[in-house]
């Protein structure tokens, strides 16, 4: 008998299928609803501010990473969600800016893929918060001519960006600083000023959904997010009206969506165990009404899970599972 | 009909398919014969015969070396043309008899050279058994007559078949549930008169409906025997998995199942014992599933203990152009055969031909902590955390996060997208443990 050549493995020597670049490119797939209807409302403007976030990202871990590691999709990711927490009318150069630096310090220098503890897109975000405050709190207003830019995308690297333009306070904004709660059917849909992708709830979980059926996505930490920011929401609006809007208006309005469904659930930077997904997501929905209600900030999305982040390592440590067999052997004794 | 089971596990491609309907054939005698002295767990065997000498079949060619051992005869008659250290299936290399098959011989049973059952004491039945070198046949190889006993400070209240028969490809134990449910059932008989235990479970996976009827056809009237068909999933058949979906009891971490007053036999050392106090002759032969995709003509074969590998394969019409990779046993937890000269002993399940479709290499990614590995782990351990640990060889906190406990299923590498042999990691700090005394120790 002939046989071909033979190789010697480790068992197991079947694998499943699945892999991380093709987890990461299917999350990538699962965002283009999410930017067609960002494209919908803004108009072409949504599409150059994630185009230029992404472009940061991309070109940032081309430059400093190992050759290879654009193919696993993770950057692209990045990108892609920074691009859509931001506002429309941003200048690209700062949108790009942003981009790279969520990759440089929000991931590369940590190690790289599955390195970092803080979401890079968030990252990226809180330095554009910080670095340019008064950009990343212009809203235009969504709809009008398709072509027509929301802000000086264009404007030069580090020059002032001209403001002639239409602005529109966040729902959250408008309550927070002048008692204007916006309609309901307006938050869902997402017909009100806001960042690229902070509009429509119903396409985001949606786009959620879908992924977690392909097992892609834990439902727990967005579930446990929304869950509590509705029922924390609820007890606050009931305490003090004027101070909190109800449970609904919180789930639906501002950044919380995004942050719940694809930021909350960045496999590298939330717990690994479903019992900790729950711990992270209660505490994240409730820094988010916290900062809302009480905090000097009208939206708090983005900092409450970069809050959580660095609690990450510590609620992994008190939610390991209970290996098979202690209880019993803890009874025996 | 209730199905049981247990949490987390895994759900490879079964591919059954290509052996669960076919009769389990009896494979001829091949020229020569490999017989190595370690086959069992426990001591090996103690050399009997030298180089000329003619054994007839049933004659044993090592003798037990204490209680943890078992004697090897040989499967047929024949001469002892070498005695040398020869390749194992197990990767290594062990004390072997050669036997040269004498094409002549009627290869007949002499007279019995085991007792009949009936009328038999407890120590008279494990003494037969273990003369007969019987070991469990599920493919760890453990002598069987050391399960016929309790320990002295254990009672036991339940007899637990296994008859999962999780791993994929294999239909070996399947075959043998649907042709021979008489001799399980007579099997059992045996050990429950051993153990002295009322009751006795016999867990099947729902997805061998024939085995279960067939079992059920033939249940003995006089015996208290429960047939559980178990949900499909791997490892269902791993021992602890095994009584926890039969009795609902997590055996303590680190203790036997006769802890929890029960103790586990695969139906196919059953039907073993059931056949060595039948025909009289002592454990010669074994069923096993030779298949694969990469095998021309998979079979379920009665194959004489010592056949080579590469005759095994040859008998089902060798291996196709795009075959990768021989396993020793099923593809989740068996081995990859280093040399086709190695036999088939009393623990070899299956063999399984894989192609260079299934077994192709994939690129290695860094963990993203998805969780995935602690959904999949069987005994709730964190394998991410612990291939963390693994890679920077920080051992010693791997035995305090409960490595002890990882019985290397392989569910974590076979679910992990970024393909990190999780498993391997494992075996190989298990290992390392081993070395470092007072860390195995903890």
């Amino acid at each position: 008998m002939t046989t071909p050549n033979l190789i010697v493995s480790a068992s197991p020597h079947l694998k499943d299928r699945d892999s991380t670049p093709r987890i990461m490119w299917t999350v990538t797939a699962s965002l283009v609803p999410v930017i067609l209807s960002s494209a919908f409302f803004f108009g072409v403007s949504a599409i150059l501010v994630i185009l230029a976030a992404t472009l940061g990202a991309l070109l940032t871990e081309r430059a400093l990473s190992k050759p290879g590691t654009l193919r696993d999709g993770s950057a692209m990711i990045t990108g892609l969600l920074l691009g859509l927490s931001l506002p429309p009318g941003i200048a690209l150069w700062m949108a790009f800016l942003g981009g790279a630096f969520g990759i440089g310090f929000g991931k590369v220098i940590w190690g790289g893929l599955g390195q970092n503890g803080f979401n890079p897109a968030l990252i990226g975000r809180a330095f554009l918060q910080t670095a340019f405050p008064v950009a990343i709190t212009t809203w235009p207003k969504p709809g009008g001519n398709f072509f027509a830019l929301k802000g000086d995308l264009f404007a030069l690297p580090f020059m002032h960006p001209a403001s002639d333009i239409v602005t529109s306070a966040t729902p959250l904004g408008l309550f927070k600083f002048e008692k204007q709660l916006t309609p309901l059917v307006d938050l869902v849909l997402g017909t009100t000023g806001g960042s690229v992708g902070e509009t429509s709830a119903v396409i985001i979980v949606l786009c959620g959904a879908y992924l977690a059926w392909k097992g892609y996505l834990n439902w727990r930490s967005p579930v446990s997010i929304l869950v509590t920011v509705f029922v924390l929401g609820y007890v606050l609006h009931l305490i003090n009206p004027t101070r909190a809007p109800d449970g609904l208006f919180q789930v639906f309005s501002g950044g919380l969506m995004l942050g719940a469904v694809y930021m909350a659930t960045d496999m590298v930077t939330v717990p690994t165990t479903n019992k900790g997904r729950w711990i992270f997501g209660i505490g994240t929905g409730a820094l988010v009404v916290i900062i809302r209600v009480y905090g000097g900030l009208p939206e708090g999305v983005m900092y409450a899970i970069l809050i959580m982040n660095a609690f990450t390592p510590l609620i992994n440590r008190v939610s390991q599972p209970t290996v098979f067999g202690t209880r019993t052997l803890k009874e025996a004794k | 009909m209730a199905f049981f089971g247990f949490a987390h596990g895994v759900h490879p491609p079964e591919e059954k398919e290509l052996t669960s309907g076919l009769p389990i054939r009896r494979m001829p005698y091949p020229d020569e014969l490999i017989l190595p002295l370690r086959q069992h767990a426990g001591k090996p065997a103690k050399l009997c015969v030298k180089v000329g000498d003619y054994v007839e079949r049933g004659d044993p060619v090592g003798l037990a070396d204490g209680y943890m051992s078992v004697p090897i005869h040989a499967s047929a008659a024949g001469t002892v043309t070498a005695i040398d250290l020869w390749p194992h299936p197990d990767g290594s290399y062990a004390q072997a008899v050669h036997l040269k098959v004498d094409k002549y011989a009627l290869q007949a049973p002499r007279p019995r050279t085991v007792p009949r059952w009936e009328g038999l004491t407890v120590e008279q039945v494990v003494q037969a058994v273990q003369d007969a070198g019987v070991v469990g046949l599920g493919g760890a190889a453990f002598p069987t007559h050391v399960k016929l006993v309790p320990p002295k400070d254990h009672t036991v209240h339940t007899l637990i078949i296994n008859g999962a028969e999780c791993e994929p490809y294999l239909t070996s134990d399947h075959r043998t549930m649907v042709e021979f449910p008489e001799r399980v059932h007579f099997g059992c008989r045996v050990m429950m008169y051993t153990l002295g235990v009322k009751k006795a479970v016999i867990g099947v996976e729902k997805n061998k409906p024939d085995a279960i009827a067939a079992l059920e056809r033939t249940k003995p009237k006089d015996l208290d025997i429960t047939i559980l068909p178990l949900t499909v999933k791997y490892p269902q058949g791993a021992e602890k998995m095994l009584i926890h979906a039969v009795t609902g009891v997590e055996v303590p971490s680190g203790k036997l199942p006769v802890t929890v007053g029960v103790v586990v036999q695969n139906v196919g050392s059953l039907a073993a014992i059931a056949e060595v106090f039948d025909t009289g002759l002592p454990l010669l032969e074994r069923i096993v599933t030779v298949t694969g995709h990469g095998l021309k003509r998979p079979a379920n074969l009665i194959v004489p203990v010592g056949t080579k590998l590469k005759d095994l394969l040859a008998h089902c019409d060798g291996v196709t152009a795009d075959a990768r990779e021989v396993i020793n046993g099923g593809p989740m937890m068996g081995m990859s055969v280093s040399n086709l000269d190695a036999p088939v002993i009393k623990g070899t399940t299956g063999i399984v031909v894989l192609t260079s479709e299934e077994v192709r290499e994939e690129k290695v990614y860094p963990c993203i902590h998805c969780g995935r590995c602690l959904e999949a782990c069987p005994v709730f351990l964190n394998p991410s955390w612990l291939g963390d640990l693994a890679r920077v060889k920080r051992y010693q906190d791997m035995a305090d996060n409960h490595l002890a406990d990882c019985m290397l299923c392989g569910s974590c590498s076979y679910v992990c997208p970024s393909n990190i042999p999780l498993s391997q990691l494992f075996q190989a700090s298990k290992a390392a443990l081993r070395r470092i005394p007072a860390a195995g120790a903890a």
